[in-house]
Order: structure tokens, then sequence, then C-alpha cells
């Protein structure tokens, strides 16, 4: 096959276009830049956009005795993935800007452009499996438990799931492959994983939204709609928190107060107890299936949703009611926000996954009083 | 068999350059020894400085060995500019143009930067063409303000020939300094360092020398100070111990290809025209950039609506034919072209851009090649259409 690898720069996707040309793939290494002034140098765990990452990427495809091109995707990236995160922070929500880079750039736009250009698959280092049943492919969590990324794979479609490699997706050990990185003589080896958001430099979201978005002040309220305090700007807010929200009178059980919800149209940030966090039913009218979907997905299914990279997932029952696809978990989960995608699996196969737009807390208001 | 057509980049060294630069680096000697060794390199240094002088047309003094075209256009920019404001702080206005090479651009945005300079860009047209009548109107009315001007002779991306003799006769009427980056003329047009003229860029590895070899021709009146200090060799002007081996070779390239200008300008204009009129048949959209303006024969920049640079770039290189988008590369990003978006064309349009530069031996048959590939990789690259 013509593979297309994916190169961040990391010592993952090297050990992947490594075992693809390992494989017998015609393999070409291309490096995706996403931002327009990328930094010289990584600092931190930072993303992979600095032209450091670029020029380690390149010297492994010249050590595998591969081509290597660099791809420019800044504009794709800023209009389909670093807007639409400020829109969704606006909107009030939470979102999983990995998860719009993996639906619209690396699987969508770079996928598209490379089947255009005559290659078969992209390949990536993620760390999640495809097995074929009955002729039709699925996606699976990695056995490695801890480094598992099928979550953040979930938006892949069955098309996508067609054209798509994960050569080290099955390890089971990070160490394994860091080894396997030496053992090849990849100068990326040791590199330090990346973990915060790659297009705001210094990791602090607050103060980068900040930036582009207008302070408008607004209402702190409880959940029965009396102000408790005020505030300069929603975006400075996320569902959950609990520092900074300069409440002056303690609540009537004298516990700490957390967000539980953003209304931008009425500038509001609702406030109340912890308990209130607690959600039993999550809902999104925007989702898709991930391989084959479910004969009848209006009639109620036993599965597990999760709703963060790292979160645990918890059983649920789901279901597509009213073209909106939703579940009602069987204990409440905690750490759920509008804008964050709930991805639902069946045993280890991805099934599916929605842009969670409602939510329904497993404490009633009342209780607060 | 590799089809090399990306010569303004880089282009081959002369064979006997070669061969006489690997002969004289194992001659032990510093220009600057008394010794007899250490004169025997002063001589390889300074018959190297009377022949690329004689190429000039200036006098040998007023060459100044460099690293290459990017320490030539930092050392005259930032030269010239730090004396004029030293003698006048008033006087710290830059006039250049936005199709400049990034050699030059970078250093006078840095001045603006960190120095205090005000830079006015001037405009060009949709073909690249100096607004030179905008830039006499900008002199008439603040020319006791302006510290430099730097226009390039040739455009590295488009093969522009800019009018640099009116430039300089412009310039003069004001007593304005005026250095050229004359990097991309240098080997395709005649390039004399003109009168009234202050500084003109060089560098060896466009001409067939070696790469990290470079001039910057400094006339005997130029008002400049170094910005390299460390010795005082080169006229006071760029201190460091001098690569004498380099200056030879880059002497001996620049011999040979100021002869190639003047017996093989009319046939490479033959050639570059066949290649435009065949790209223009294969692809009726493609654009040829610059179009009716004045340029060098040695390099045709189109415009494919449709398709981006880089689509193409990957394509041709599949089929081992090796092209450029013509847009200045960091980590091998090619992005919109800066160049085509100061001559007013789209960011759109500024992406689908190919840089067709021919070298010395380039034949017709080579062309051919490239003209075979063009219509498949064409429809490939329309095919991605403008994803990046
Ligand atoms: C117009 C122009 N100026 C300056 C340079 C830089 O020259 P060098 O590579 O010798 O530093 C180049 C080469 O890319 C050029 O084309």
């Amino acid at each position: 096959m013509k593979v297309l690898a994916a190169m961040s720069g990391g010592v993952d996707s090297a050990v992947a276009a490594a075992r693809a040309v390992d494989a017998g793939h015609e393999v070409v290494g291309v490096h995706l830049a996403l931002s327009r002034n990328s930094g010289t140098l990584r600092t931190g765990s930072r993303g992979c956009c600095t032209i450091e990452d670029s020029m380690d990427a390149q010297r492994v495809s010249a050590l595998l005795g591969i081509k290597y091109f660099v791809w420019d995707f800044s504009e794709r990236f800023k209009m389909e993935v670093v807007d639409d995160f400020i829109q969704e922070y606006e909107a009030g929500r939470t979102p999983n800007p990995c998860m719009r880079c993996n639906e619209r750039i690396k699987f969508a736009a770079l996928l598209e452009k490379a089947l255009a250009l005559g290659f078969d698959a992209v390949c990536t280092g993620h760390y999640a499996t495809l097995e074929e049943h009955d002729g039709n492919l699925e996606l699976h969590r990695s056995p490695a438990t801890a480094k598992d990324q099928s979550y953040v794979l979930g938006v892949l479609t069955t098309e996508q799931l067609k054209h798509v490699l994960f050569p080290i997706g099955a390890e089971s050990d990070k160490a394994t492959i860091r080894q396997e990185a030496a053992d090849r003589g990849l100068a990326v080896a040791q590199k330090p994983d990346s973990y915060d958001i790659c297009f705001i430099p210094d990791g602090d979201t607050q103060g980068w939204l900040g930036e582009k978005l207008q302070e408008e002040p607004g209402d702190i309220v409880d959940r029965n709609g009396r102000k408790v305090s005020s505030h300069t700007g929603t975006h400075n807010f996320t569902v959950g928190q609990r520092k900074g929200l300069h409440i002056e009178q303690p609540a009537k059980d004298g516990k700490p107060r957390y967000v539980l919800e953003i209304k931008p149209a009425t500038r509001t940030v609702v406030v109340g107890p912890q308990a209130a966090l607690a959600i039993k039913e999550l809902g999104g009218q925007r989702f898709t299936w991930c391989g084959v979907a479910p004969q009848n997905p209006e009639i109620p299914f036993e599965a597990e949703v999760q709703v963060r990279a790292h979160a645990e997932p918890v059983a649920c029952t789901a279901m597509l009611r009213d073209g909106e696809l939703m579940v009602i978990t069987h204990e409440p989960i905690l750490g759920v926000a509008p804008g964050q995608t709930a991805v639902i699996y069946v045993g280890t196969r991805v099934l599916g996954q929605f842009t969670i737009d409602r939510t329904v807390s497993a404490v009633s208001p009342e209780s607060d009083e | 068999m590799t089809i090399y057509l990306d010569h303004a980049a880089t282009t081959a060294i002369y064979p006997a350059v070669a061969a006489r630069l690997v002969e004289d680096m194992q001659k032990l000697g510093n220009p600057s020894s008394i010794h007899s060794l250490g004169q025997s390199a002063r001589g390889m240094l300074e018959s190297a400085r009377e022949d690329l002088a004689g190429v000039l047309g200036c006098d040998r003094n007023e060459v100044i060995f460099t690293s290459g075209g990017t320490e030539a256009d930092n050392l005259a920019i930032k030269g010239l500019y730090w004396k004029a404001t030293n003698v006048d702080p008033q006087r710290n206005i830059i006039v250049s143009a936005y199709t400049e090479h990034h050699a030059v651009i970078d250093p006078i945005e840095w001045l603006e930067k960190f120095q205090g300079a005000r830079v006015h860009w001037l405009g060009v047209d949709e073909r690249g063409v100096l607004d030179l009548a905008e830039l006499a109107n900008f002199l008439a009315e603040n020319s006791s303000q302006v510290a430099l001007v730097s226009l390039m002779w040739v455009n590295n991306e488009t093969g522009v020939l800019n009018d640099i003799e009116r430039v300089v006769q412009i310039a003069s009427s004001y007593q304005v300094p005026v250095h050229t980056d004359a990097v991309a003329a240098f080997g395709h047009t005649k390039v004399v360092f003109l009168p009234g003229l202050t500084a003109m860029s060089l560098s060896a590895h466009k001409v067939g020398g070696p790469v990290g070899v470079g001039a910057l021709i400094v006339s005997r009146a130029a008002k400049m100070i170094s910005v390299q200090q460390g010795g005082g060799q080169e006229r006071d002007l760029r201190g460091g111990t001098m690569n004498a081996p380099g200056a030879r070779a880059f002497a001996s390239a620049a011999v040979l290809s100021a002869a190639k200008v003047h017996d093989e300008a009319a046939s490479r204009q033959v050639l570059l025209d066949y290649l435009v009129e065949e790209v223009s048949k294969a692809i009726p959209s493609a654009r040829f950039s610059r179009g009716s303006a004045p340029g060098i024969p040695d390099l045709a920049h189109f415009t494919f609506p449709g398709c981006s640079g880089d689509s193409m770039l990957y394509l041709f290189d599949q089929q081992n034919v090796c092209v450029s988008t013509g847009s200045a590369c960091t980590a091998g990003v090619a992005r919109a072209s800066h160049v085509l978006l100061a001559m007013g064309r789209s960011e759109e349009e500024a992406t689908g851009t190919l840089r067709i530069s021919l070298g010395r031996d380039t034949t017709r048959s080579e062309i051919d090649e490239f003209l075979a590939t063009l219509p498949a990789v064409h429809a490939a690259a329309l095919k991605a259409g403008l994803t990046a």
C-alpha cells in the first residue's frame, strides 16, 4: 500500500512510520504545519507545532529512508479548530480541540488530500486497534489502558476507518515504544509526550481566551436564580470550576460552590453544591457512528460512556431519541460539560460519539435550599 | 533520472571550480599572517577580489567578501542605517518593497522593531513591477529623513527585472544611498556595479560557486559602519578570518557565469519562451506571474488556480522532478508567497504557485520531461484542491 505517515515529530508517530516501512508499505512522511507563527523550539510538553518538531520528523524520515514533506494546514486548522475552540467557549461550552483536529484535519483534510494524491491510507501513532468482523472494520481500545487513545478517535467514520493504520495501536506499553525508537537509532526516543493544547503557547487557556474574547460582565446565580455575585466574562469559567468565583456570602450549607452551568446568552454563570455536578443523563444532536451503526439504535441498549480522554468509562443505557444520541448513566458521573465529546463503547469497541449539548443533573435544585 | 529545475534555490558548482576549491582548501596559511604561507593565502584572496571586481566593473577595494547573500544584505542594511542615524537621528526611514527576499525584509523589520527605524514599503503592480513614480514622490517629500533605499535587482521568485539604473538615478539626485540585492540577478542578466550605487549583495552558490560565500560590493564613497567586529579584515567592515579558497572559487564561478550571460542570453530566452508557451497550452488556467514585465530568461513562475503548491511539489517529486513553490520555506513549509501577496494576489492564488528555474546546463529535453508530467500532476493537485 501507499501509506502517508503523519509525523508529529514525537516518538509514537516515528515508530508507527518505522513499522509501516517494515510491513512493506511504500511510506512517505508528512508533517502537518498547523500554526502560522510556530516557535523555534519546543517548550516543555506543548504540542507538536514547532520547527524543532518538524525537524525531528524530518530526521526520523531520513533515518527510515522515506521521503518527507511538510503540508501546511494552518488555515484549515485556524478555521476548524482554533476558531471553533473560541466559539465554543463563547457559547459556554468546553470543547476538546484535539478531537476537532482529528475530526476535521488529520482524518478529514489530510486524509482527503492524501487519497486525492494517490495514497491508500494514513498512518498515525495513536494507541487504538482496528478489528475486522464479518468484513466490517471496528475501532477498539488499545490494550495499553493507560495510553488508550480510542476516545479521541471516536469521531472516525466507517469510511475513514478503511483508510487508517495504527501500527503501534496494540502496543501495551509506552516504554516498549521508546525502547524500539532507541533501538532503531531515532533521536526522538526520549522526547517528552505532549499534553497541552498546542496552540496556547504557555498553557494558560483562560488568559489566552481573555485576549480573544470581550469582557462581558454578568451575574453569578444559584440554581434557583438568586444572584450571589458578579463576573467579568463567562469565558473565565468552566463547568466544575470551584476557584475564582469570588462569592462573598457563604452557602447555607457552608460548603463551597461550583460552576454548574454557563449561559452566555444571558451572561449568567450558575453555581451550586458539588453534588449537583453529578450528571445522570446527557445527549447531543451532533453524533457519528464509528464503523457499522447499530441496526435499531432507537431501542435502548447497554453500553459504556466516556466523557474525557482520561476519564473512567461509566455503564449506561444508550439510545437514539428524537434525532439525539443520548445516554442515561447507571451511576451519576462527574466532570461533564456541554461541548465535550461523549464516546460510546460496547465492550472495547468504539460505537460512536456525540458532542454533549444537554445534561441533566442527578440532584434537583430544590435540594439546594 | 532526476530533473532539477530549482536552480534559483541553488545550482551546481562548476566542476573545475570544485576541483580547484578542494586543492586550495589544503593549502596552509591565513591571509592575515605575515609569513610566506600567509602571503600566498593573501595572494589567493586578492586575486579573487580582482577577478570579481573585473566582472563587476568596480574597484577591487569595493569588494567585501562575506559568508553569503544573507550576510551581505544584513551588513548593507544595518551598516548604512546605523551610519545614517548616527550622523542624524532624524534620518531613520528605510525605503524598500515587500517583494524583497527575506534576507532584506527581515533585517529591515528587525531595525523597525528594535532600533526605531521607520519603513516605507513601495507599491508594486500585479506583475511585480516597482512603482518608481512613488519612489520619486516619496523622496521628493522625505529625502532628508531617508537612511537608505534597498531594492533588489531581480526578484528571486518571479524573475522580474527591476530598473535599478532608474532607482539609482532617482535616489542619487537626493543623495540617498541605494543598496541592491543582486543575488538573483547575477549570472542571469548583466550585472555591474552601477555608478551611484552604494552597495550590492551577491552570493556564490547561485552562480556555480560554493555555498557560504558571498560579497557585498561597497562603494568607496559609502558612509557605512561595520556590523561584525573582530580584527578589521575586509576594509574594516567585516571582521573574521577570511575564506580565501571560498573567495577564489566564487570569483572563478563569477567569471564563468558572466561569460555565459553574455554568450547565451538569446538561446536561454528561446528556451524560456518555449516553456511558458507550452505550460499555457497544457494548462490554460495557469498564469505566468510576471506577465509582460521584463525578466530574466532562467526563471518562470506560475500560479495554478485551485491547486496548492505543496500538492504539486509532492507530485512532481514522485516523478523525480525537483521544482519549487518559490516562496520562503521555514522548515520546509510552503506558505502563501509574500511576494505574490505584495503583488496584490489573493491568499488562494499565492498558495498555488510553482517556480521553474533553469540552470546553465538545462536542456530542452529536460523541459519536455517536465512538461510531460505537468498535466497529470496538475489534474491530481486540482483534485486534492486547496485543502492546505
Ligand atoms: C534574492 C536573494 N537574496 C538573498 C539570498 C540569500 O543568499 P545566501 O543563500 O547566500 O545567504 C537569496 C538566496 O536564497 C536570494 O535569492
